[in-house]
């Protein structure tokens, strides 16, 4: 290690008679210890039970979590708490984008219905979704459906407005070059603004996916009797230190994997951007 | 693969026309008075200031714009609306960046439902005619600044229009691929034979490419002076150093300087 040059590993592609250079795995093992030297950190913290204005006594330690995390995967009832997180995801989500992209674009292409529709959304963004519980527990008729109703909730705002800034940011002068070829009406929306605006939707559902998933938990731990939510709140009411912990990493994972599909199916529709927009960094 | 790249040449008869835009104080009275005919097939430059509206008469022609005065006739029909028929080559940035480069040349033959295999056939010679060919499946992102203006005049080519409509098309471009482009679209007007109205500030580039050009006033616009062009064809790009050359230079100089300069509010003699 004392050898590696501080420089950067080159960029540029390895040819296949290049040398192996230690250099190369500088990064990746500086990463990989950095990792390392956090769960040994928690691990010590749990030990000596730190007390230094945070307490550390009732903490679960790495071990204590990978054990935990070995039995519950292994049964059967914490697939059913992960399944029914999905499922309300899903369900919020595909909602959320159907009614989130469709208004976006007629809010956007027109103006009567920016007038008609846009005011009542702008007056009702800054309540956060989670304000939303105790009415939509009024509202809804089963708690499944409150909670799908709150994850939608959370989806939709990010999901329309960015396809309305999409749409508003398309050039005027593509839509006067598809008439100039011969478009009408109909086809300058398929052909232009659809398109036009998929880079701004898709950035919509990439957020909307994350707060998506922020109030599918809060709602989970208001009310509920099933979820990766329910669950974590449950395992503090019943002591059980080492699930709280598997909880939320569950929901961080699941969560990063949700946007990364998103993500990616989104990429899969815009072959024409960059690679380096499409990594999303 | 032989597909015809001929098109209908257009007559334009542009009476009287007069554009203003907003209204009140911030009114602007961008034409007064342009006229303008041309012949079938004829190629028209339109020369002047900066900001003399230029531009307006060709949105004028290509109907995104509608007079306030006046009227635009093509081949007997006044122009209401855009249409395939006029065709527009815009300064930059105008190729649809999410279509291949043969799917933005497809587009107008598949706004006229054009099945699949004739429009590709179509939109390749189109490319080959402007020296594309092998650059089908590139996006436009991943073109030069010379060959996205070549899809450009492509993709208005393939719907066989009676006028090609062409806003600066080479002033975002460095001057060596201006002048090969300035080339190549005198090789390819000789092909498919259609009225150009090309909108350009510079002079070198109008006495090149035009039969005539048209010097503009100030704004508000309308025509100083109509100048035939009388240098043979095809013209090699070493007549721009011709004493004859030289000469119209000169003179369409001396009138675009003064226009100018009226443009700028220096005092009028």
């Amino acid at each position: 290690m004392a050898t590696a040059p501080l420089v950067r590993a080159p960029a540029a592609p390895a040819t296949a008679a290049a040398p192996f250079r230690w250099a190369s795995l500088r990064r990746p093992s500086l990463r990989a210890l950095s990792i390392g030297l956090f769960l040994l950190a928690w691990h010590l913290a749990t030990l000596w039970d730190l007390d230094i204005y945070v307490r550390f006594q009732n903490i679960p330690s790495p071990g204590d979590v990978l054990a935990e995390a070995i039995e519950l995967f292994g049964s059967r009832v914490f697939y059913v708490h992960i399944l029914a997180s999905l499922e309300r995801i899903w369900l919020g989500f595909a909602i959320a984008t159907v009614v989130g992209v469709g208004l976006g674009l007629a809010i956007g292409w027109f103006t009567f219905a920016e007038d008609t529709l846009l005011p009542p959304i702008e007056l009702l963004r800054p309540i956060p979704a989670v304000a939303w519980v105790p009415i939509s527990i009024m509202l809804w008729p089963t708690e499944r459906s409150s909670i799908v109703f709150i994850t939608t909730l959370g989806a939709f705002f990010p999901i329309v407005l960015n396809t309305i800034h999409g749409v508003e940011g398309i050039d005027r002068q593509l839509v006067r070059a598809a008439t100039s070829l011969g478009a009408q009406r109909a086809a300058i929306f398929r052909e232009v603004i659809l398109p036009g605006a998929l880079p701004s939707i898709v950035t919509g559902l990439s957020v909307g996916m994350g707060v998506s998933w922020i109030c599918l938990i809060s709602a989970e731990m208001i009310s509920g009797q099933f979820g990766v939510g329910y669950f974590t709140w449950v395992a503090y009411g019943i002591v059980k230190y080492a699930q709280i912990v598997v909880g939320m990493l569950t929901i961080g994972v699941l969560g990063m994997l949700s946007s990364l599909s998103v993500r990616l199916i989104g990429a899969r529709f815009m072959p024409w951007l960059p690679r380096r927009a499409k990594d999303g960094r | 693969m032989t597909v015809a790249t001929e098109s209908p040449a257009g007559r334009i008869e542009i009476t009287d026309l007069g554009v203003v835009f907003g209204r009140d104080d911030r009114r602007v009275e961008a034409l007064r008075r342009f006229t303008l005919m041309t012949t079938p097939g004829e190629f028209v430059a339109v020369l002047g200031p900066s900001g003399c509206g230029k531009t307006t008469v060709l949105n004028a022609v290509a109907g995104f714009v509608s007079p306030t005065a006046g009227r635009v006739v093509v081949d007997g029909a006044p122009v209401t609306e855009p249409s395939a028929d006029r065709g527009m080559v815009f300064q930059q940035h105008s190729l649809f960046p999410w279509k291949t480069v043969l799917a933005n040349v497809e587009f107008g033959l598949k706004m006229r439902g054009i099945g699949p295999a004739a429009r590709s056939a179509q939109a390749r010679s189109f490319l080959s005619l402007v020296g594309l060919a092998g650059s089908e499946r590139a996006y436009p992102g991943e073109l030069s600044g010379g060959m996205q203006q070549r899809v450009g005049i492509a993709r208005v080519l393939v719907n066989r229009p009676r006028v090609m409509l062409m806003d600066e098309p080479f002033g975002a471009l460095d001057a060596q691929t201006r002048l090969a482009m300035q080339e190549l679209l005198l090789s390819v007007w000789r092909e498919v034979k259609t009225t150009v109205l090309f909108v350009t500030h510079d002079v070198d580039e109008a006495l090149f490419l035009a039969d005539r050009v048209a010097v503009m006033t100030a704004r508000p616009g309308h025509i100083r002076d109509l100048i035939p062009v009388k240098l043979a064809r095809p013209r090699p790009a070493e007549i721009l150093a011709s004493p004859e050359f030289m000469a119209l230079k000169a003179r369409v100089l001396a009138q675009v300087r003064e226009e100018s300069g009226r443009a700028w509010g220096e005092p009028r003699r």
